[in-house]
C-alpha cells in the first residue's frame, strides 16, 4: 500500500476531545504524526482580562475540565501572591485534600480511557464507576460534580461539610480495594502487557528537551514534582512517595498513575487527620484590588506542571493572564513517541499522555 | 429426535392442501380453466418440484432459527456484558430488555441507506448481501441431531470450512468498495487475519478426522456418544480450534478488522441502516456457526441425557457463546495486528501441527481412545 495520511479526529472515536491528529502510515506502521489543535480555543486568557479575580475561578474550572479543582486553586494561589494575602492553614489543608481528590478522579479517568483504547471495555466501565465516588465527594463539598467553583482568593468558599471526612475515608477504602482489581485486569493480563510494554518509549532526554512534565516526565525517569519543588501548598507536611519510572513506555505511564492514585489517597488520609482548626478565608475585602505587580504560580496538575502568570495594573481586573498548559507542551512530544509504532497503538499512546484538549487550547 | 425433512413435510402438507383447495375452487368457478389446473396439480406432484418445495421450507426453517438465535445472542451478549461490567445492560424494552433486539432492528430499518459518493455502489451493496449468504450456507451442513440436518454430506466438515472461510472475502470487497481509508485498512487486516488463522483452524480438526476416519459431523458426534469428548482426547486441538475460531469470527481480542479505537468501525464504517444490520447479523451468524462447530467436534455434539438431542445441541451452543462473551469480550484488550499475525503463524500453526503428530503417534501404537 502507498503511504497515506489518516485523520484521527476531529471526528473519530478516539480523539479525547476535539482535536485532530494526522498520522502518516505505511500499511500499519506510523511514519509521522501531525497534531493539530485549536478546535476549542475559547480565548480564556483574554476573557480573564475582563473579569475580577474571583470571577476568573469558574473560567479556570472550564479550562481544565477534568481537573477543575487544580486549575482553580492555581489561579487562587497566583491571585493571592499578587494581592499579598496569607491563606489560613485550614484552607490550605482543604485545598490539599480537594487537590488530591481531583488527582485521583483525573487519574481514574485516565485509567478508564487508556483501557478503552486498548479495547478493554471492562476496566473502562470499572474506573468510570469508581470515579463517581470522588465526584460524589466533590458534590458534597461544592455542590457540583465537574465545575466546582469552590476555591476563593484568600481561602475556600466554605468549610468542609459535616461528615465529609468520614465519607472521604470510606470512598478511599473502597477505591484502594478496587485498584488491585484494575491491576489484575491490566498488569496481569498478557495481552495488555503486549500492547503496552515497550510501546512509544519517551526517552529521558527527549522528555526534558520537549518540556514534558508531570507523570509523563516521571515515567521517563526524572524525579520532578512541583508539589515538592514549589512550596506554594503545604505538601511538606505530608509523607508521600513520588513514583518514578525508568523505561518511559506506555506501561510505565499507566502503572505510575495507578501508584499516584495510592499516594494521593495517602495524602488525603493524612490531611484529614492533621487538618487544623480555624477560619477558611483570609481577611480579604469583598472587592479584590491588588496593587500593581506580577505573580507566578505553579502547581502539580494531574497532567503535569500547570502555571499561571498574572500581571496586575492595580485595578480589580488583571491586566494579563498567561496559562501554561501541561498537555500543550506534552503534545509536542507526541510525534516523537508515535514514530515507528503501529496504527493500532496510536489511540493508546495518545491517551497515555493523558490528553485534555480544554486546557491545551485554552 | 426430529427430522428436518419430516418437519418441512409437516409444514408443506397444509400448504399443498391450501393450494389444492384454491385449484378446486378455480375448477368450480371457471370450468374452462380445468386443463390448466390439472397441469398445475401435475407439476406440484412431480418429485423434483416436491423436493424443491421441501428444500425451500427447510431453508426457511433454518433462516428463522438463525434469526431467533442471533436475536437471542445479541440480547445475551449485551445483558451478560452488562452484568459482568457492573452495569445492567438493556432494561427499557420489554421485561429484562428482552425486546431490545427487535427495537434495534426497527431502528436500523428506519435509518437512511447511505452510499458514499465515491464508493463503488454495486460492489458496496453486494458485499453486505454476500456476507450474510456466506454466513448462512454452513447452517445447511451443520446437523443439530442425526436427522435434523438439511444436507447430509459425507464431507460436510470440509464444505463448512470452505464456505466459512469465504466470509473475509466479502469483508474485503466491502472495505475496498467503500473507498475509505479506515475501511480499507480494516479490510486488509481482515484478509491477513483470515490467512493467519484459517490454516491452524482447519489443521486443528485434522486430529479428529484421523481418529474417526470421517469428515461427516454425524460420525464425529457418534464417536463421542460414549461420553469421551474430543476436548479431552485432543486438548491441543481443542485449544487451537477455540482460539482460531475466535479469530475467525473476529471477536475480541482478535476483532482488529473493526477495531473501534483506531479504525472507527473498521470495514463497516461506511455502512448505515439495514446494511450495517446485515453485516452485524452475518457476524453473529458466523459466531453461531463457529460455536456449533466447536460443540460438534469437541463437546460431544447432541449427546446428553434425558433432554432431546436438538435441545442439548442448542443448550451447549448457547453455553459456548456465553463463555466466549465472558471469557474474551469482557476480559481481554485487543491485540495489535502484527502481534496477532505472529501469534497465528508462530504459535498456533506449530501447535496444530504438533497435535496432528501426537495423534499420529497414538494411532501408530494401535490404541484407540474413542469408541470408533
Amino acid at each position: 500500500m502507498p503511504e497515506m495520511w489518516i485523520n484521527m479526529g476531529p471526528q473519530h472515536p478516539a480523539t479525547h476531545g476535539l482535536w485532530d491528529l494526522r498520522v502518516k502510515v505505511d500499511g500499519e506502521t506510523v511514519l509521522d504524526a501531525d497534531p493539530s489543535i485549536g478546535y476549542i480555543h475559547r480565548g480564556i486568557e483574554k476573557l480573564c482580562e475582563h473579569r475580577t479575580y474571583n470571577q476568573i475561578i469558574p473560567l479556570m474550572d472550564r479550562t481544565g475540565y477534568v481537573s477543575s479543582m487544580s486549575w482553580a486553586i492555581m489561579h487562587c494561589i497566583a491571585s493571592e501572591e499578587v494581592l499579598g494575602v496569607e491563606v489560613p492553614p485550614r484552607a490550605q489543608w482543604i485545598r490539599v485534600i480537594s487537590f488530591e481528590l481531583q488527582r485521583i478522579a483525573s487519574h481514574l479517568l485516565f485509567v478508564s480511557g487508556y483501557a478503552e483504547n486498548t479495547g478493554l471495555l471492562t476496566v473502562w466501565v470499572y474506573a468510570t464507576r469508581d470515579r463517581e465516588f470522588i465526584l460524589d465527594l466533590f458534590q458534597m463539598l461544592s455542590g457540583a460534580r465537574m465545575h466546582y467553583n469552590y476555591p476563593r482568593v484568600g481561602g475556600v468558599r466554605w468549610d468542609l461539610p459535616p461528615g465529609f471526612a468520614e465519607q472521604t475515608r470510606r470512598a478511599l477504602d473502597h477505591l484502594e480495594a478496587r485498584i488491585p482489581e484494575y491491576e489484575a485486569m491490566t498488569l496481569q493480563s498478557k495481552v495488555f502487557r503486549m500492547r503496552s510494554e515497550g510501546v512509544a518509549v519517551l526517552r529521558r532526554e527527549d522528555a526534558l528537551r520537549l518540556g514534558v512534565t508531570g507523570p509523563n516526565l516521571r515515567a521517563s525517569g526524572v524525579r520532578e514534582d512541583v508539589r515538592l519543588s514549589d512550596p506554594s501548598m503545604p505538601y511538606d507536611q505530608f509523607d508521600f512517595d513520588v513514583p518514578t519510572g525508568r523505561k518511559g513506555d506506555c506501561m510505565e505511564r499507566f502503572t505510575l498513575r495507578l501508584e499516584e492514585i495510592r499516594q494521593s489517597a495517602r495524602i488525603v488520609r493524612q490531611a484529614l487527620e492533621s487538618i487544623p482548626e480555624g477560619p477558611v478565608m483570609a481577611r480579604v475585602g469583598k472587592k479584590i484590588v491588588p496593587p500593581p505587580g506580577e505573580a507566578y504560580a505553579r502547581v502539580e496538575d494531574p497532567r503535569g506542571e500547570a502555571a499561571e502568570h498574572i500581571i496586575s495594573d492595580g485595578s480589580e481586573r488583571p491586566y494579563r493572564v498567561k496559562l501554561r498548559s501541561p498537555v500543550f507542551c506534552t503534545m509536542s512530544a507526541l510525534p516523537v513517541m508515535l514514530r515507528g509504532v503501529k496504527l493500532a497503538d496510536v489511540p493508546p499512546v495518545m491517551e497515555s499522555i493523558d490528553l485534555l484538549i480544554g486546557e491545551t487550547d485554552r | 429426535m426430529v427430522s428436518l425433512e419430516a418437519l418441512a413435510g409437516v409444514v408443506l402438507a397444509p400448504l399443498l392442501e391450501l393450494i389444492g383447495a384454491v385449484l378446486g375452487t378455480v375448477d368450480f368457478l371457471v370450468p374452462p380453466l380445468v386443463p390448466l389446473t390439472q397441469f398445475a396439480r401435475g407439476v406440484l406432484q412431480h418429485p423434483l418440484v416436491n423436493g424443491l418445495l421441501i428444500a425451500f421450507i427447510e431453508a426457511n426453517i433454518l433462516l428463522i432459527y438463525i434469526t431467533l438465535i442471533v436475536l437471542a445472542v445479541t440480547w445475551l451478549e449485551r445483558k451478560l456484558m452488562g452484568r459482568l461490567q457492573d452495569r445492567r445492560g438493556p432494561m427499557q424494552a420489554g421485561k429484562f430488555g428482552l425486546l431490545q433486539p427487535i427495537a434495534d432492528m426497527v431502528k436500523f430499518l428506519g435509518k437512511e441507506d447511505l452510499i458514499p459518493r465515491k464508493a463503488d455502489g454495486p460492489l458496496f451493496t453486494l458485499a453486505v448481501i454476500g456476507l450474510p449468504c456466506i454466513a448462512f450456507v454452513p447452517l445447511a451442513l451443520i446437523p443439530m441431531s442425526e436427522e435434523f440436518v438439511a444436507v447430509k454430506s459425507p464431507v460436510a466438515l470440509l464444505l463448512v470450512f470452505a464456505i466459512f472461510s469465504l466470509g473475509p472475502l466479502w469483508v474485503f470487497v466491502g472495505g475496498w468498495a467503500a473507498n475509505n481509508k479506515y475501511t480499507l485498512l480494516g479490510a486488509m487486516r481482515g484478509a491477513a487475519q483470515m490467512i493467519a488463522f484459517e490454516i491452524p483452524l482447519v489443521l486443528s480438526t485434522v486430529g479428529i478426522v484421523m481418529l474417526t476416519g470421517s469428515l461427516n459431523p454425524v460420525d464425529i458426534v457418534r464417536a463421542q456418544a460414549n461420553g469421551v469428548w474430543f476436548a479431552f482426547v485432543q486438548p491441543l486441538g481443542f485449544f487451537a480450534f477455540l482460539v482460531g475460531m475466535i479469530a475467525e469470527v473476529e471477536r475480541l481480542p482478535f476483532d482488529i478488522p473493526e477495531a473501534e479505537a483506531e479504525l472507527v468501525a473498521g470495514w463497516n464504517t461506511e455502512y448505515s441502516g439495514m446494511k450495517f444490520a446485515l453485516g452485524q447479523f452475518a457476524e453473529f451468524a458466523r459466531l453461531y456457526v463457529a460455536a456449533a462447530l466447536l460443540v460438534l467436534l469437541f463437546l460431544g455434539g447432541w449427546n446428553g441425557p434425558i433432554l432431546p438431542a436438538e435441545l442439548w445441541f442448542i443448550l451447549k451452543t448457547m453455553l459456548v457463546l456465553a463463555i466466549l462473551i465472558w471469557g474474551t469480550r469482557v476480559t481481554f484488550p485487543r491485540l495489535r495486528v502484527d502481534q496477532l499475525l505472529s501469534v497465528g503463524w508462530r504459535r498456533f500453526l506449530p501447535l496444530s501441527l504438533l497435535n496432528i503428530l501426537l495423534t499420529l503417534a497414538i494411532l501408530a501404537t494401535g490404541w484407540r481412545p474413542v469408541g470408533v
